[in-house]
Protein backbone atom coordinates (compact mmCIF):
# COMPACT_ATOMS: atom_id res chain seq x y z
CA UNK A 1 0.00 0.00 0.00
CA UNK A 2 1.83 3.20 -1.27
CA UNK A 3 0.88 6.28 0.85
CA UNK A 4 -0.73 9.29 -1.25
CA UNK A 5 0.85 12.58 -0.79
CA UNK A 6 -2.67 13.80 0.35
CA UNK A 7 -2.22 11.24 3.23
CA UNK A 8 1.19 11.64 3.71
CA UNK A 9 0.68 15.37 4.01
CA UNK A 10 -2.42 14.53 6.81
CA UNK A 11 -0.34 12.38 8.45
CA UNK A 12 2.88 14.69 9.14
CA UNK A 13 0.32 17.57 10.38
CA UNK A 14 -0.48 15.26 12.98
CA UNK A 15 3.54 14.73 14.57
CA UNK A 16 4.54 16.44 17.15
CA UNK A 17 7.56 18.39 15.42
CA UNK A 18 8.72 21.71 14.87
CA UNK A 19 7.22 23.22 11.65
CA UNK A 20 10.79 23.62 9.97
CA UNK A 21 11.33 19.51 10.09
CA UNK A 22 8.08 18.98 8.96
CA UNK A 23 8.40 21.19 5.70
CA UNK A 24 11.43 19.47 5.13
CA UNK A 25 9.94 16.00 5.69
CA UNK A 26 6.84 16.70 3.58
CA UNK A 27 9.80 18.24 0.64
CA UNK A 28 11.50 15.04 0.90
CA UNK A 29 8.84 12.61 0.48
CA UNK A 30 7.08 13.92 -2.27
CA UNK A 31 7.27 12.06 -5.41
CA UNK A 32 8.49 8.81 -3.17
CA UNK A 33 6.42 5.63 -3.28
CA UNK A 34 6.41 5.11 0.61
CA UNK A 35 4.06 3.06 2.43
CA UNK A 36 2.69 3.07 5.80
CA UNK A 37 5.16 1.06 7.49
CA UNK A 38 7.99 2.72 5.87
CA UNK A 39 6.54 6.10 6.75
CA UNK A 40 6.18 5.35 10.37
CA UNK A 41 10.00 4.16 10.71
CA UNK A 42 10.93 7.59 9.04
CA UNK A 43 8.85 9.44 11.36
CA UNK A 44 10.25 7.72 14.52
CA UNK A 45 13.50 8.10 13.30
CA UNK A 46 13.20 11.88 12.71
CA UNK A 47 11.60 12.28 16.34
CA UNK A 48 14.00 10.27 18.04
CA UNK A 49 17.32 12.11 16.09
CA UNK A 50 14.98 15.24 17.12
CA UNK A 51 14.81 14.58 21.07
CA UNK A 52 18.26 13.96 21.03
CA UNK A 53 19.23 17.19 19.77
CA UNK A 54 17.37 19.03 22.36
CA UNK A 55 18.86 20.84 25.29
CA UNK A 56 18.86 18.70 28.34
CA UNK A 57 16.91 19.76 31.42
CA UNK A 58 19.07 21.37 33.77
CA UNK A 59 21.27 22.50 30.92
CA UNK A 60 23.41 25.75 31.58
CA UNK A 61 22.38 27.54 28.21
CA UNK A 62 22.74 30.90 30.20
CA UNK A 63 26.29 30.39 30.30
CA UNK A 64 26.58 28.55 26.60
CA UNK A 65 25.18 31.63 25.25
CA UNK A 66 27.83 33.82 27.37
CA UNK A 67 30.49 32.27 25.76
CA UNK A 68 29.14 31.90 21.92
CA UNK A 69 28.59 35.42 22.72
CA UNK A 70 31.17 37.19 24.40
CA UNK A 71 34.23 34.87 22.57
CA UNK A 72 33.59 36.24 19.39
CA UNK A 73 33.07 39.03 20.62
CA UNK A 74 36.92 39.75 21.88
CA UNK A 75 37.26 39.47 17.77
CA UNK A 76 35.16 42.77 17.18
CA UNK A 77 36.26 46.01 16.25
CA UNK A 78 36.47 48.60 18.68
CA UNK A 79 35.76 51.07 15.08
CA UNK A 80 32.60 52.71 16.36
CA UNK A 81 31.95 54.46 12.82
CA UNK A 82 30.96 53.39 9.73
CA UNK A 83 29.29 55.02 6.82
CA UNK A 84 26.13 53.34 5.19
CA UNK A 85 26.72 53.83 1.59
CA UNK A 86 27.64 56.64 -0.48
CA UNK A 87 25.07 59.17 0.90
CA UNK A 88 26.82 58.53 4.31
CA UNK A 89 24.46 58.28 7.24
CA UNK A 90 26.68 57.46 10.43
CA UNK A 91 25.52 54.04 11.77
CA UNK A 92 26.97 52.72 15.03
CA UNK A 93 28.34 48.99 14.72
CA UNK A 94 30.62 46.83 16.17
CA UNK A 95 31.15 46.55 19.76
CA UNK A 96 29.87 49.60 21.07
CA UNK A 97 26.83 48.97 18.93
CA UNK A 98 26.35 45.36 20.75
CA UNK A 99 26.68 46.89 23.97
CA UNK A 100 24.34 48.77 23.07
CA UNK A 101 22.13 46.39 22.52
CA UNK A 102 22.61 44.42 25.39
CA UNK A 103 22.31 47.62 27.25
CA UNK A 104 18.99 48.61 26.33
CA UNK A 105 19.96 52.37 26.30
CA UNK A 106 16.44 54.54 25.83
CA UNK A 107 17.73 56.23 22.62
CA UNK A 108 20.96 54.91 20.91
CA UNK A 109 23.92 56.77 20.09
CA UNK A 110 23.25 56.68 16.24
CA UNK A 111 19.06 56.55 15.96
CA UNK A 112 18.68 55.58 12.19
CA UNK A 113 15.60 54.34 10.21
CA UNK A 114 14.89 52.14 7.28
CA UNK A 115 11.81 53.54 5.35
CA UNK A 116 10.77 51.22 2.54
CA UNK A 117 7.88 52.95 0.81
CA UNK A 118 4.36 51.60 -0.76
CA UNK A 119 4.25 50.18 -4.90
CA UNK A 120 3.43 53.41 -6.01
CA UNK A 121 6.13 55.28 -4.41
CA UNK A 122 8.97 52.99 -4.59
CA UNK A 123 9.68 53.13 -8.20
CA UNK A 124 9.83 56.61 -8.62
CA UNK A 125 12.39 58.37 -7.97
CA UNK A 126 10.63 61.88 -7.65
CA UNK A 127 8.00 60.28 -5.55
CA UNK A 128 10.48 59.20 -3.36
CA UNK A 129 12.21 62.00 -3.26
CA UNK A 130 9.04 64.06 -2.35
CA UNK A 131 8.38 61.81 0.85
CA UNK A 132 12.04 62.21 1.62
CA UNK A 133 11.55 66.19 2.12
CA UNK A 134 8.27 65.83 3.52
CA UNK A 135 10.06 63.48 6.29
CA UNK A 136 13.27 65.44 6.91
CA UNK A 137 13.13 68.40 9.50
CA UNK A 138 13.55 71.64 7.82
CA UNK A 139 14.85 74.90 9.80
CA UNK A 140 15.62 78.05 8.37
CA UNK A 141 18.63 77.27 7.06
CA UNK A 142 17.24 74.55 4.54
CA UNK A 143 14.75 77.22 3.13
CA UNK A 144 16.95 80.79 2.98
CA UNK A 145 19.46 82.57 5.19
CA UNK A 146 19.10 84.42 8.24
CA UNK A 147 21.03 87.72 9.37
CA UNK A 148 21.06 90.65 11.81
CA UNK A 149 20.47 94.07 11.51
CA UNK A 150 22.12 96.12 14.00
CA UNK A 151 21.02 99.37 13.44
CA UNK A 152 17.43 98.32 13.49
CA UNK A 153 17.56 95.59 16.02
CA UNK A 154 16.08 93.17 13.71
CA UNK A 155 16.50 89.70 12.50
CA UNK A 156 15.98 89.42 8.53
CA UNK A 157 15.25 86.30 7.11
CA UNK A 158 15.76 85.94 3.48
CA UNK A 159 13.98 82.64 2.22
CA UNK A 160 15.09 80.94 -0.99
CA UNK A 161 11.62 80.53 -3.30
CA UNK A 162 13.35 77.62 -5.06
CA UNK A 163 13.45 75.88 -1.64
CA UNK A 164 10.35 76.60 -0.70
CA UNK A 165 8.99 75.39 -3.64
CA UNK A 166 10.49 72.06 -3.01
CA UNK A 167 10.23 71.69 0.48
CA UNK A 168 6.04 72.24 -0.55
CA UNK A 169 6.02 75.20 2.00
CA UNK A 170 4.65 78.54 1.58
CA UNK A 171 6.39 81.86 3.09
CA UNK A 172 3.24 82.72 4.95
CA UNK A 173 3.21 79.18 6.78
CA UNK A 174 7.12 80.22 7.63
CA UNK A 175 6.49 83.25 9.28
CA UNK A 176 3.32 81.34 10.77
CA UNK A 177 5.49 79.05 12.37
CA UNK A 178 7.88 81.49 13.78
CA UNK A 179 5.56 83.19 15.32
CA UNK A 180 3.78 80.47 17.26
CA UNK A 181 7.27 79.21 18.21
CA UNK A 182 8.89 81.87 19.34
CA UNK A 183 5.59 84.50 20.43
CA UNK A 184 7.06 87.15 18.22
CA UNK A 185 5.85 89.52 15.86
CA UNK A 186 6.75 88.45 12.29
CA UNK A 187 6.58 90.97 9.07
CA UNK A 188 6.45 89.21 6.09
CA UNK A 189 6.93 91.09 2.80
CA UNK A 190 7.22 89.00 -0.16
CA UNK A 191 10.19 86.78 0.70
CA UNK A 192 11.66 88.46 3.49
CA UNK A 193 10.64 87.80 7.29
CA UNK A 194 11.63 90.70 9.86
CA UNK A 195 11.66 89.92 13.69
CA UNK A 196 12.87 92.07 16.59
CA UNK A 197 13.37 90.50 20.22
CA UNK A 198 11.37 91.39 22.74
CA UNK A 199 14.05 93.69 24.08
CA UNK A 200 16.15 95.59 21.95
CA UNK A 201 19.54 94.09 23.09
CA UNK A 202 22.22 92.76 21.37
CA UNK A 203 22.13 89.58 23.18
CA UNK A 204 18.98 89.18 22.98
CA UNK A 205 18.78 89.51 19.26
CA UNK A 206 21.66 86.44 18.71
CA UNK A 207 19.59 84.78 20.80
CA UNK A 208 16.57 84.99 18.47
CA UNK A 209 18.30 83.86 15.83
CA UNK A 210 19.84 80.75 17.69
CA UNK A 211 16.31 79.69 18.72
CA UNK A 212 15.20 80.49 15.03
CA UNK A 213 17.49 77.91 13.67
CA UNK A 214 16.31 75.00 16.19
CA UNK A 215 12.76 75.31 15.24
CA UNK A 216 11.59 72.40 12.91
CA UNK A 217 9.09 74.21 10.47
CA UNK A 218 8.13 71.08 8.73
CA UNK A 219 8.69 67.28 8.64
CA UNK A 220 9.12 65.27 12.15
CA UNK A 221 10.94 66.81 14.59
CA UNK A 222 14.80 64.82 15.07
CA UNK A 223 14.75 63.65 11.54
CA UNK A 224 18.21 65.32 10.80
CA UNK A 225 18.64 63.85 7.02
CA UNK A 226 16.97 61.52 4.62
CA UNK A 227 19.07 59.98 2.12
CA UNK A 228 17.51 58.16 -0.51
CA UNK A 229 19.49 55.23 -2.19
CA UNK A 230 18.00 52.59 -5.08
CA UNK A 231 18.23 48.88 -3.87
CA UNK A 232 17.24 46.70 -6.74
CA UNK A 233 14.28 48.30 -8.37
CA UNK A 234 13.28 49.86 -5.36
CA UNK A 235 14.12 53.13 -3.65
CA UNK A 236 14.54 53.10 0.15
CA UNK A 237 14.77 55.81 3.11
CA UNK A 238 17.70 56.26 4.93
CA UNK A 239 17.34 58.43 7.72
CA UNK A 240 19.47 60.17 10.36
CA UNK A 241 16.89 60.05 13.69
CA UNK A 242 14.27 57.81 14.01
CA UNK A 243 10.68 58.63 14.64
CA UNK A 244 8.51 55.52 13.49
CA UNK A 245 4.91 56.43 15.29
CA UNK A 246 4.94 59.98 13.23
CA UNK A 247 6.33 58.50 9.90
CA UNK A 248 4.16 55.80 9.73
CA UNK A 249 1.68 58.45 8.84
CA UNK A 250 3.07 59.93 5.60
CA UNK A 251 1.74 59.05 2.41
CA UNK A 252 3.55 56.49 0.37
CA UNK A 253 5.61 55.17 3.12
CA UNK A 254 4.86 51.68 3.97
CA UNK A 255 4.31 51.27 7.77
CA UNK A 256 4.27 47.58 7.69
CA UNK A 257 7.90 47.65 6.42
CA UNK A 258 9.56 50.30 8.47
CA UNK A 259 12.47 49.73 10.77
CA UNK A 260 14.60 51.36 13.05
CA UNK A 261 17.24 50.58 14.96
CA UNK A 262 16.13 51.97 18.51
CA UNK A 263 14.68 49.24 20.05
CA UNK A 264 13.28 50.74 22.83
CA UNK A 265 11.13 52.75 20.38
CA UNK A 266 9.48 49.60 18.65
CA UNK A 267 9.15 48.08 22.04
CA UNK A 268 6.82 51.60 23.14
CA UNK A 269 4.75 51.84 19.13
CA UNK A 270 4.96 47.88 18.38
CA UNK A 271 4.49 45.90 21.51
CA UNK A 272 7.38 43.88 23.11
CA UNK A 273 7.13 41.23 20.66
CA UNK A 274 8.11 43.35 18.15
CA UNK A 275 11.16 44.16 20.41
CA UNK A 276 12.42 40.96 21.04
CA UNK A 277 12.33 40.69 17.20
CA UNK A 278 14.34 44.02 16.84
CA UNK A 279 16.91 42.63 19.72
CA UNK A 280 16.92 39.45 17.78
CA UNK A 281 17.72 41.22 14.14
CA UNK A 282 20.28 43.95 15.29
CA UNK A 283 22.20 42.20 16.95
CA UNK A 284 22.33 39.41 14.48
CA UNK A 285 23.06 41.63 11.98
CA UNK A 286 25.68 43.64 14.10
CA UNK A 287 27.38 39.60 14.17
CA UNK A 288 27.32 39.48 10.81
CA UNK A 289 28.69 42.78 9.40
CA UNK A 290 31.95 42.15 11.45
CA UNK A 291 32.35 38.51 9.62
CA UNK A 292 31.08 36.63 12.84
CA UNK A 293 28.36 33.89 13.13
CA UNK A 294 26.85 33.33 16.35
CA UNK A 295 23.65 30.42 16.69
CA UNK A 296 20.82 32.74 16.75
CA UNK A 297 19.45 30.48 19.30
CA UNK A 298 22.05 32.07 21.69
CA UNK A 299 20.94 35.42 20.63
CA UNK A 300 16.95 33.72 21.09
CA UNK A 301 17.61 33.40 24.98
CA UNK A 302 19.59 36.66 25.48
CA UNK A 303 16.52 38.71 23.76
CA UNK A 304 13.90 36.24 25.39
CA UNK A 305 15.44 37.20 29.03
CA UNK A 306 15.27 40.59 28.18
CA UNK A 307 12.05 41.01 27.43
CA UNK A 308 10.37 38.44 29.89
CA UNK A 309 8.96 40.75 31.80
CA UNK A 310 6.85 42.96 29.33
CA UNK A 311 8.95 45.22 28.87
CA UNK A 312 13.17 45.71 27.94
CA UNK A 313 15.53 45.36 30.44
CA UNK A 314 19.03 45.40 30.31
CA UNK A 315 21.63 42.82 30.65
CA UNK A 316 23.62 44.29 33.68
CA UNK A 317 23.00 45.48 37.53
CA UNK A 318 19.93 47.53 36.41
CA UNK A 319 18.13 44.70 34.77
CA UNK A 320 18.56 41.20 34.33
CA UNK A 321 21.89 40.09 36.90
CA UNK A 322 20.55 42.42 39.33
CA UNK A 323 17.30 40.95 39.86
CA UNK A 324 19.07 37.61 40.62
CA UNK A 325 17.48 36.11 43.66
CA UNK A 326 21.13 35.16 45.47
CA UNK A 327 22.85 37.69 47.26
CA UNK A 328 26.19 36.25 46.24
CA UNK A 329 25.50 36.27 42.89
CA UNK A 330 24.53 39.31 42.55
CA UNK A 331 27.61 40.55 44.58
CA UNK A 332 29.89 38.83 42.52
CA UNK A 333 28.76 40.95 39.54
CA UNK A 334 29.03 44.67 40.57
CA UNK A 335 28.88 46.97 43.63
CA UNK A 336 29.97 44.43 45.82
CA UNK A 337 29.24 45.76 48.67
CA UNK A 338 26.45 47.37 48.57
CA UNK A 339 24.32 43.87 48.06
CA UNK A 340 26.08 42.20 51.10
CA UNK A 341 25.30 45.47 53.19
CA UNK A 342 22.01 45.58 52.13
CA UNK A 343 21.42 41.93 52.38
CA UNK A 344 22.90 41.90 56.16
CA UNK A 345 20.50 44.92 56.85
CA UNK A 346 17.51 43.08 55.66
CA UNK A 347 18.76 39.62 56.58
CA UNK A 348 18.49 37.74 53.41
CA UNK A 349 18.66 34.24 53.58
CA UNK A 350 21.09 32.95 50.42
CA UNK A 351 19.78 29.24 49.03
CA UNK A 352 23.04 28.67 47.20
CA UNK A 353 20.77 27.07 44.56
CA UNK A 354 22.75 28.77 41.53
CA UNK A 355 25.98 28.47 39.91
CA UNK A 356 27.66 31.68 41.39
CA UNK A 357 27.06 31.38 45.23
CA UNK A 358 28.11 27.69 44.78
CA UNK A 359 31.58 28.66 43.73
CA UNK A 360 32.14 31.57 46.10
CA UNK A 361 31.46 29.16 49.01
CA UNK A 362 33.06 25.98 47.15
CA UNK A 363 30.60 23.59 46.92
CA UNK A 364 29.99 21.69 43.82
CA UNK A 365 27.60 23.21 41.29
CA UNK A 366 23.90 21.91 40.89
CA UNK A 367 24.50 21.46 37.03
CA UNK A 368 25.75 18.00 35.32
CA UNK A 369 27.15 15.89 37.74
CA UNK A 370 26.92 18.17 40.32
CA UNK A 371 23.59 17.64 39.97
CA UNK A 372 23.13 13.72 40.96
CA UNK A 373 22.57 13.49 44.27
CA UNK A 374 23.11 9.34 45.35
CA UNK A 375 21.63 7.80 48.14
CA UNK A 376 22.52 5.01 49.76
CA UNK A 377 20.35 1.77 49.14
CA UNK A 378 19.99 0.53 52.65
CA UNK A 379 19.39 -3.33 52.53
CA UNK B 1 -6.16 53.29 2.23
CA UNK B 2 -7.08 51.08 5.37
CA UNK B 3 -5.85 52.58 9.00
CA UNK B 4 -2.58 50.99 9.56
CA UNK B 5 -2.46 48.89 12.82
CA UNK B 6 0.12 47.33 15.09
CA UNK B 7 -0.60 43.40 13.83
CA UNK B 8 -0.40 44.77 10.30
CA UNK B 9 3.84 45.16 10.67
CA UNK B 10 6.54 42.65 10.12
CA UNK B 11 7.86 42.50 13.39
CA UNK B 12 5.02 41.74 15.06
CA UNK B 13 4.03 38.10 15.41
CA UNK B 14 0.27 37.32 15.67
CA UNK B 15 -1.20 37.44 18.94
CA UNK B 16 -4.28 35.54 19.82
CA UNK B 17 -6.39 36.17 23.34
CA UNK B 18 -7.26 32.84 25.07
CA UNK B 19 -10.44 31.80 26.33
CA UNK B 20 -10.40 30.83 30.33
CA UNK B 21 -11.01 26.97 29.13
CA UNK B 22 -8.04 27.59 27.08
CA UNK B 23 -5.67 29.32 29.52
CA UNK B 24 -6.77 26.47 32.18
CA UNK B 25 -5.01 23.93 29.31
CA UNK B 26 -1.72 25.82 28.71
CA UNK B 27 -1.71 26.17 32.56
CA UNK B 28 -2.43 22.36 33.12
CA UNK B 29 0.01 21.42 29.92
CA UNK B 30 2.88 23.12 31.54
CA UNK B 31 2.43 22.42 35.17
CA UNK B 32 2.67 25.79 36.52
CA UNK B 33 0.48 28.78 37.97
CA UNK B 34 -0.54 31.58 35.86
CA UNK B 35 2.11 34.28 37.51
CA UNK B 36 5.28 31.88 36.43
CA UNK B 37 4.46 32.50 32.71
CA UNK B 38 6.32 35.59 30.88
CA UNK B 39 4.75 38.63 31.10
CA UNK B 40 3.23 41.51 28.60
CA UNK B 41 1.63 45.07 29.69
CA UNK B 42 -1.74 45.54 29.18
CA UNK B 43 -0.42 48.92 27.40
CA UNK B 44 1.48 47.20 25.36
CA UNK B 45 0.66 47.96 21.42
CA UNK B 46 0.06 44.28 20.70
CA UNK B 47 -2.21 43.78 23.78
CA UNK B 48 -4.26 46.62 23.34
CA UNK B 49 -5.14 45.82 19.92
CA UNK B 50 -6.57 42.21 21.12
CA UNK B 51 -8.31 44.37 23.81
CA UNK B 52 -6.99 42.26 26.41
CA UNK B 53 -7.53 42.62 30.11
CA UNK B 54 -5.24 42.03 32.90
CA UNK B 55 -4.82 38.39 33.80
CA UNK B 56 -5.44 37.07 30.84
CA UNK B 57 -3.36 34.74 28.52
CA UNK B 58 -2.07 35.59 24.87
CA UNK B 59 -0.90 32.80 23.05
CA UNK B 60 1.87 34.47 20.15
CA UNK B 61 2.77 32.58 17.61
CA UNK B 62 6.16 33.71 16.51
CA UNK B 63 8.09 33.06 13.35
CA UNK B 64 11.29 31.34 14.59
CA UNK B 65 14.23 31.25 12.57
CA UNK B 66 15.09 27.55 13.58
CA UNK B 67 11.45 25.93 14.61
CA UNK B 68 9.70 28.79 11.48
CA UNK B 69 6.99 28.69 14.26
CA UNK B 70 7.03 28.33 18.16
CA UNK B 71 4.44 29.04 20.44
CA UNK B 72 4.98 31.14 23.12
CA UNK B 73 2.17 32.26 26.42
CA UNK B 74 2.30 35.78 27.77
CA UNK B 75 0.29 36.55 30.57
CA UNK B 76 -1.10 40.15 30.77
CA UNK B 77 -0.11 42.23 33.76
CA UNK B 78 -0.74 46.09 34.60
Amino acid sequence: MRLSEKEISEKLESVNLPLSIKEALRAGLQGQQVTEVQFNEIISTVESDYEHSRVEPCEAVGVVAAQSIGEPGTQMTMRTFHYAGVAEINVTLGLPRLIEIVDARKIPSTPTMTIRLNQDYAHDRDLAREVAWAIESSSILHLGSIATDLAEMNVLIELNPGALEQRKITATEVADKLKEETGLAVALKENLLVMAPEEPSYRELLQLVEKIKRISLKGVEGIKRVVIRKEGDEYILYTEGSSIKKVMQFDGVDPAKIKTNSINEIGEVLGIEAARNAIINEATDTLREQGLSVDVRHIMLVADIMTVDGEVKQIGRHGVSGEKASVLARAAFEVTVNHILDAAIRGDVDDLKGVTENVIVGQPIQLGTGDVKLVANKR
Amino acid sequence: MTKFTVKDHDMVPEHVLLTPEESAAVLAEFGIEAPQLPKIHVTDPAAKEIEAKVGDIIKIMRKSPTAKQSIFYRLVID
